[in-house]
């Protein structure tokens, strides 16, 4: 019965109650949202990080997991480690991003990363046959809508895109090494040295050799660099997510209390129409609670299917910027968290009805 | 009929603080009701009659006096024991119906008894009722789409639904034309003769009050004359 009258409250107003919906559904839009593109660019990252098959990667001092802009390490790093006992291939890329954009250049010594990772997979043309000649990944190819033969704006000047490739491989668009070290006036300089070892038995040893050698530089095998790369590990991105789910939760109780409180207010005299059949204290705040721990359910099951608009939408307009992704383990959390603001917002129309004088409020017109 | 009071009122005051002044309600009303009795309460407005029935109902507490429900001293219970009062012990019919406007007509008598815990018992008398009451076609109707008649009808329904000691009705005709006033009337005369429903009823009309055993005369808090 309880259900019963919640469900019909709420039919009796439906837009109340679906803007009340709506209004919970954007801040769990925002949290799923933001995760999702929190998760999905170091995900994205994850996955160009290992498609190029190295083992170990060697960056320079004072430096994070997801700092690799510039370029201050001599390409004589290369050819130092590349004698280390059991490392088979080593190169080195050098990394820039596009003017106000997370998006990345890579710069690769062909023929050492050729050797490392296999070589890219084309979908369309092939490697750069000329100086000005880029190749790009599939994902950049359909954001900026560019084929092979046509040319693309980059750092002030024009390149032509020789080879679309399949995405998955060190970064989202790929120069010659000698010519991105000029563009960045970085000649012999590259953003990371990254290594090969003969078995996989033999990554430890060649770590603890090279720990040994350069004692102040981050070295960190694939794996744990992979594994690194989560939204927990990144400073300031776990602090970030939580502001906003704070904002969200915010929200979610300043809209749940406005909502109830009009509704209480509506609903003035039902209510002294039920306390007069003697429905307990108990019995009117639950009615208000379940009522908003419903539009929660509802706002948040609305910003679950907002944030695959959002991912769809993002996915047309910018797939290689923003690739965001779909976190369904968040989705329980962003209920709990809605649920809590509701019923907290709730909580003092809730009390305010269930103290209402049945007298007074069955004389409310 | 038995003769040991249903209702047993002594020396009852009821004083409102309205902003800084008092202002008194009742002034030692003194009146017993046994049970199967059909009384009728008539006086001017202002009177106490309304003020009464909130205290007999269980809404408001008594400012002083002695007060006996169904032997329960209503003076000394509390908000909760108030609330049971009017679950399980009383009910009320109004002047407007005040049925829930988002439920059906079965739902607001549903209200009523899952409220009162018994809505998963067969309950023969009650369908006897409902019988009497001639809503059975209506009652998926919300009450937007009943006439006030029916709505009155569902109002008395649902008061009954619990089997209460006492059904406290205000003005119930109050708010209907002459054909249901008599319909609604003759209804309340039924309940009390064959189910021996115990019924205070406020009115104005003095054709409604006498429909029952015994008129009551209010005037300024005090019961002036029982006819």
């Amino acid at each position: 019965m309880t259900y019963k009258i919640v469900r019909e409250n709420m039919l009796f107003k439906p837009m109340r109650s679906l803007l009340s919906i709506l209004l919970i559904g954007v801040p769990v839009t925002l949290i799923l949202c933001l995760v999702g593109v929190s998760q999905g660019l170091l995900e994205d990252s994850a996955r160009r990080t290992r498609g190029i098959g190295a083992d170990i990667v060697v960056r320079p001092p004072n430096t994070s997991v997801l700092s690799l802009s510039g370029a201050p390490l001599s390409w004589k790093y290369v050819d130092t480690l590349a004698k280390v006992p059991h490392v088979t291939v080593a190169t080195g890329t050098i990394m820039q991003p596009i003017s106000n954009s997370l998006t990345l250049v890579g710069g690769i010594d062909v023929p050492s990363f050729y050797k490392m990772s296999g070589g890219f997979r084309f979908v369309e043309g092939g490697l750069f046959q000329n100086p000005n000649d880029i190749i790009i990944d599939t994902y950049y190819a359909r954001q900026k809508n560019v084929h092979v033969g046509q040319s693309i704006e980059l750092w002030n000047k024009k390149w032509n895109v020789s080879g679309i490739f399949e995405a998955g491989m060190l970064a989202h668009l790929i120069l010659p090494l000698n010519v991105e070290q000029e563009m960045m006036s970085s000649t012999g300089k590259i953003s990371q040295v990254l290594l090969k070892v003969d078995k996989p038995e033999n990554v430890q040893p060649v770590m603890a050799q090279l720990h040994q050698m350069l004692p102040d530089y981050p070295i960190y095998t694939m794996r744990e660099l992979i594994s690194q790369l989560a939204p927990e590990n990144v400073g300031g991105v776990r602090e970030f997510i939580n502001v906003i789910i704070g904002i969200g939760m915010v929200i979610g109780f300043g809209v749940v209390c406005l909502s109830m409180y009009m509704a209480v207010l509506q609903r003035t005299r039902e209510i002294g129409i039920l306390k007069s059949l003697g429905a307990t204290r108990w019995f009117i705040l639950k009615l208000i609670l379940a009522e908003a721990a419903l539009l929660a359910i509802g706002g948040t099951i609305l910003g679950i299917v907002f944030s695959f608009g959002a991912k769809w939408i993002i996915l047309q307009l910018v797939p290689a910027s923003i690739p965001q992704v779909i976190v369904p383990e968040w989705w329980p959390r962003t209920a709990i968290i809605t649920l809590v603001g509701a019923l907290l917002g709730a909580l003092y129309p809730g009390l305010s009805a269930a103290r209402k004088d049945p007298i007074e409020a069955l004389a409310y017109e | 009929m038995s003769e040991r009071p249903i209702i047993a009122i002594s020396d009852l005051h009821k004083i409102y603080r309205v902003g800084q002044v008092d202002v008194p309600a009742l002034r030692g009303v003194e009146l017993d009701v046994k049970p199967g009795e059909f009384v009728a309460i008539i006086g001017p407005s202002g009177s106490g009659k309304s003020t009464l029935f909130h205290i007999i109902g269980g809404l408001t507490p008594p400012t002083s006096g002695s007060v006996r429900v169904a032997d329960q001293d209503l003076s000394r219970l509390s908000d909760a024991g108030r609330t049971a009062l009017r679950r399980n012990t009383v009910s009320f019919v109004f002047q407007k119906f005040n049925l829930l406007p988002n439920l059906t007509a079965a739902d607001n008598i549903a209200v009523a008894r899952h409220l009162s815990g018994k809505d998963h018992k067969d309950d023969p008398k009650f369908q006897e009722a409902l019988q009497m009451l001639g809503i059975a076609h209506r009652l998926h109707h919300k009450p937007a789409a009943l006439s006030g008649g029916e709505q009155q009808r569902v109002a008395i329904a649902r008061a009954i639904v619990t089997h209460p000691a006492i059904l406290l009705a205000d003005e119930p005709t109050g708010n209907l034309d002459t054909q249901n006033s008599q319909a609604v009337l003759d209804l309340l005369r039924d309940l009390n003769q064959r189910l021996g429903q115990t019924i205070l009823m406020i009115t104005h009309n003095p054709e409604a009050a006498a429909y029952g055993h015994s008129i009551v005369h209010m005037r300024d808090g005090r019961i002036v004359e029982r006819t």
